[in-house]
């Protein structure tokens, strides 16, 4: 079953010297429960792709598939229910909710998606562990930190599909390095699709599928 | 590098214009107020000093009778015995269209003053009737029936003559004062046995006018002290906010080599720029500002205290440098703090503000230590405080603590919310609210104090109206009022209405000390019009029939109040010696003390007083002030009815309280804008704090209206604070400040369809000041929010 597809996506935004094509027809198929990389050089349009499969940005032509829905017929609140029900997302920085605990960071997504299960809040927090850190607020804790309690809140949710645009790229290899494999290791465990952006090959060679971008279009799928 | 650095650090303002205009206007607004209140103070004390040096009251002694009119008998005895004196007549008469105090002087023998300088610029053309007037008086009179010039040197509503001159206006040959030289011939008769019936009054005395008007003039300070300071809370938290959001680049500055000093130098330069442009146009706007006031300034002043103020305004130079230099010592008050932790900052300081809610925790008890020390201040001034400036302490005291407090109790109240909140988006706002309290709270308190200085002062106004009218009514009682032009017509008047009117009652004074404070001292008929209507504070049982049978005398309540009397004290009367008080009635709007006693004794006592007024009772007002016009061809200026005396009393009651309302207004505008500067700045800062909650779901169109309940909120609990701090305040204004400075309490009243109407401002302020924000947040929340996320800042 389809998770994430996108068909002949096509994006432009103004500049000062024209319109600049981002993407030019970029397709891409995402199964439930498997990981891909994507992989292209700073500035070929990654992170536009994700925020436009999250729905946070809209495609000029194409179509965007989570799931059932068509993000491309849908209004902002539309994509706003589904980013709530249905994706995670992980940024680079900025994931957390500054004025909550790392506690109350964990289980928003999942109460606001009604899908609150402490259990699986703590179990997770053990696994990422984060357990010791429950009551402290996001600018106590370090990088690495603040990005597992990241992955932490988008997996208690338990959305169908995960979007990470350079999750590790803040981190030094070795946290990088553990931190993706909990990343893995849990997508799988609860099912989920996960797409990863990320500029090491090394990272990229672990995820069952890569994709390259080149100039606005997939160079080649491996 | 240091012009490189100055552009940089400039740039800042030039991509966040709306900021830049924002501590602009606050602080130009801050300058406008206190600048403009300054030149109508400035402007009034002038006109005290103008009227003051025209017959040089200051350094001459004088001589007056009590009844205000001195015989030219007495005069002439001086004369004969050496004495060198000068007389003066002063009366009120009708001049073309205006009433104005006439002054006649005799030039040659008067001492040195502006008055007698003007006659001798031409003595002949002063001794055959040539006048001098402000130029104001000149228009105000219209078709002027002699030669009158204008001069600056004369008062207004003052027109100087020659005494000949004004003895024939005035168809008397009485003069009112006599002034001494100031050296006299070695061996006179003493004055005590040559004019016994003369009371000599020493340099400067009787002269009070700068006295009597001081306590307004203090209000108004103080007015322009609260505006000027809400605004310093403006420019304080945008210059904050302005340093907050340029951390990165004095960071990156820092990094690239530019040294501390160099840096601190550029920012303060950068400060002395803006004080500079904002104070100028704030000296502009304080200029038109009293300009816009005057008028009413001056008619309050001439209503209550007879001051001669002119209703226009003159620029002085003085004032502009005094207004500026407030506008520079304000924004080094208001950025010392940014400066002093620039100063401290290591050159590496993350420059996303870390911690900023603990780094504040500390600063927050500091905060409360310093609101509890001030509220015990405030404690021990009400408590032990005397006079008018432990009053205004208390003020100050009161309303700082209650400031400081604000963000305290704020934190408490978010912290319950949170607590109490059910699910996350509950949660999250209250925490986020408590977050950012810190950054808001400055602006949070400039509302406070502009919304408690409104609540408080509009109660007192309330309060005063309330009461004023309902004394007005029992005081204003009889149905007309005549003033004689002569004594002889008085006699007349009196005898004409004996049986057509119900009751005549003359009103008689004489000008006296009472404890050692200028008084008048009045006739009483003993009727049943004071009987029955006359409100009494503290009398004595059967205290009517007392005062008839003069066994004692009524007080008004500020001769009560300041002399610290009580019902049964002596009280030392001019010719009559000690006597009881026997009670004490308000006398609002009046200066001066007073003391009643009954008609009959002091008719033995003064017996030439001259009768300035008949109050007439009568069940037939209009046919009876018919009769009187036939008969006496009295002019519709001697007669008043009963219902335009009230509303002439209300007139200048509501002239009072428009400089404060206006005031007012002004003082919560500055602390809108304080919220809206403070909301703009925020609402770019807080992008990284909203960014998150998008991507978890959220709409922009539900993170605008969160935004924007927040504010509300935020701007509903401080009125609430606002609301006691207020009612404190009114206390103390009514308890306080009006018992020092005018000598009347005046009970506490509530008005809670103000407070709503107020609330509601407050409210509308609070949404305008929210909108334009959460406005943007929706319509470009997206574009924004991305931003957040793809250049990762
Ligand atoms: N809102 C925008 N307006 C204009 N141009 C934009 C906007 N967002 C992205 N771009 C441009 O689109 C291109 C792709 O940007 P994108 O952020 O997707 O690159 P990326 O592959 O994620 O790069 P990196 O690896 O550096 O993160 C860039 O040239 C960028 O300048
Ligand atoms: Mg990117």
């Amino acid at each position: 079953m389809t998770a994430l597809a996108l068909e002949t996506v096509t994006k432009s935004f103004p500049s000062v010297e024209g319109r600049v094509e981002v993407l030019r027809g970029v397709s891409l198929d995402i199964a439930r429960g498997s990981a891909h990389a994507l992989t292209g050089e700073s500035g070929s349009g990654k992170s536009t792709l994700l925020h436009i499969a999250a729905g946070l940005e809209q495609a000029d032509s194409g179509r965007v598939l989570v799931g059932q829905s068509d993000l491309t017929t849908l209004d902002e609140a539309g994509r706003a229910a589904l980013r709530r029900g249905h994706v995670g997302l992980i940024f680079q920085q900025f994931n957390l909710i500054p004025s909550l605990s790392v506690a109350a960071n964990l289980g928003f997504q999942a109460r606001l998606a009604g899908k609150h299960d402490a259990d699986f809040i703590i179990h997770l927090a053990q696994r990422l562990g984060v357990a010791d850190l429950l009551s402290r607020y996001p600018e106590q804790l370090s990088g690495g930190q603040q990005q597992r309690v990241a992955i932490g809140r988008c997996l208690a949710a338990r959305p169908a599909l995960v979007l990470a645009d350079e999750p590790t790229g803040n981190l030094d290899e070795e946290t990088g390095d553990r931190v993706l494999d909990l990343m893995l290791e849990l997508t799988a465990e609860t099912g989920a699709a996960l797409l990863l952006v990320t500029h090491s090959s090394r990272l990229a060679a672990r995820c069952e599928a890569r994709h390259h971008l080149r100039a606005g279009r997939m160079e080649g799928t491996e | 590098m240091t012009r490189a650095a100055l552009a940089a650090l400039l740039s800042h303002w030039a991509r966040n214009k709306l900021q830049l205009a924002m501590l602009l206007a606050g602080l130009a607004l801050a300058t406008a107020l206190w600048s403009g209140v300054q030149a109508l103070n400035a402007e009034a004390r002038s006109a005290y000093a103008t009227a003051e040096a025209l017959l040089s009251e200051g350094a001459t002694a004088r001589l007056d009778h009590p009844s205000g009119q001195i015989a030219q008998e007495s005069f002439g005895a001086l004369r004969r015995a050496g004495w060198l004196v000068s007389p003066v007549l002063e009366a009120r008469v009708t001049l073309g269209d205006a009433r104005v105090t006439l002054i006649g002087i005799e030039p040659l023998t008067a001492p040195p003053g502006a008055g007698p300088a003007l006659a001798a610029e031409d003595l002949a053309a002063f001794f055959s009737g040539r006048g001098f007037a402000h130029p104001q008086t000149l228009r105000e009179i219209r078709d002027v029936p002699r030669e009158i010039r204008p001069s600056e040197a004369v008062p207004v509503g003052t027109v100087l003559v020659d005494i000949g001159q004004a003895q024939a206006i005035l168809q008397s040959d009485h003069l009112t004062s006599l002034t001494l030289a100031q050296t006299q011939p070695e061996g006179l008769r003493p004055l005590e046995t040559l004019v016994p019936e003369l009371r000599l009054l020493s340099p400067g005395e009787g002269a009070e006018l700068a006295g009597l008007t001081d306590s307004f003039h203090l209000n108004l300070t103080a007015f322009g002290l609260l505006a000027f300071a809400v605004g310093l809370f403006i420019v304080h938290s945008a210059v904050g906010l302005a340093f907050e959001q340029r951390r990165a680049m004095f960071r990156t500055l820092r990094a690239l080599g530019l040294p501390l000093r160099t840096l601190t130098a550029c920012l303060a330069t950068e400060l002395l720029l803006m004080a500079l442009v904002a104070g100028a146009a704030g000296l502009v706007l304080g200029y038109a500002l009293a300009a816009l006031l005057m008028p009413d300034v001056a008619l309050t002043l001439r209503g209550l205290y007879g001051a001669p103020v002119p209703g226009a305004l003159q620029f002085n130079p003085l004032w502009a440098l005094a207004g500026l230099g407030m506008a520079l010592g304000g924004t080094a008050l208001a950025g010392a703090q940014a400066l002093w932790r620039l100063w401290h900052l290591p050159p590496l300081a993350p420059a996303q503000p870390r911690a900023w809610a603990h780094a504040s925790a500390r600063g927050m008890r500091v905060q409360s230590a310093l609101a509890g020390a001030l509220a015990l201040l405030a404690i021990i001034l009400a408590v032990y405080g005397t006079g008018l400036l432990a009053g205004f302490l208390l003020l100050a005291a009161t309303l700082l603590a209650a400031a400081l407090a604000v963000p305290l109790v704020l934190t408490t109240v978010l912290r319950l919310a949170e607590r109490a909140a059910r699910g996350p988006l509950a949660e999250w706002f209250w925490a986020d609210s408590r977050q950012n309290l810190p950054r808001l709270s400055l602006a949070l308190m400039a509302l406070m104090l502009a919304l408690a200085a409104n609540i408080g002062v509009g109660t007192m106004v309330a309060s005063f109206r309330a009461t004023f009218i309902d004394w007005l009514d029992l005081r204003l009682v009889a149905e007309v009022n005549v003033i004689p032009r002569s004594q002889d017509e008085a006699r007349a008047l009196e005898a004409f209405l004996a049986p057509r009117a119900d009751a005549v009652l003359p009103m008689l004074r004489v000008e006296a000390q009472l404890s050692g404070q200028p008084a008048q001292i009045y006739a009483m008929k003993d009727h049943a019009t004071f009987r029955d209507n006359w409100p009494l504070i503290d009398p004595v049982p059967q205290v009517w029939d007392r005062l008839a049978a003069a066994e004692g005398v009524l007080v008004n309540e500020q001769l009560y109040r300041r002399s610290g009397l009580r019902a049964g004290d002596e009280l030392d009367l001019p010719q009559i010696g000690p006597m009881p008080v026997l009670g004490a009635y308000p006398d609002y709007g009046n200066p001066l003390a007073q003391a009643v006693i009954t008609l009959p004794r002091f008719s033995e006592i003064w017996p030439e007083a001259p009768i300035r007024q008949l109050a007439i009772r009568t069940e037939d007002a209009p046919t009876l002030i018919a009769a009187l016009q036939d008969e006496f061809g009295l002019s519709a200026a001697q007669i008043t009815d009963q219902a335009q005396a009230k509303e002439i009393s209300l007139a200048i009651f509501e002239r009072t309280f428009v400089i404060t309302r206006a005031l007012n207004l002004l003082t919560l505008s500055v602390a809108a804008l304080a919220l809206f500067a403070a909301l703009v700045t925020l609402a770019g800062m807080r992008l990284a704090q909203l960014a998150p909650l998008w991507a978890l779901g959220l709409t922009p169109r539900q993170l605008a209206g969160l935004e924007l309940t927040r504010a509300l909120v935020m701007g509903g609990l401080t009125m609430l604070l606002a609301l006691p701090v207020g009612l404190v305040l009114a206390q103390v204004l009514l308890a306080v400040i009006n018992v020092q400075a005018f000598g009347w309490r005046l009970p506490l009243q509530v008005f809670p369809g103000d407070w709503a109407r107020l609330g509601l401002w407050a409210a509308l302020a609070v949404l305008a000041a929210a909108s334009l924000p959460a406005l943007r947040l929706w319509r470009q929340g997206p574009a924004q929010l991305l931003r957040v996320f793809a250049h990762e800042r």
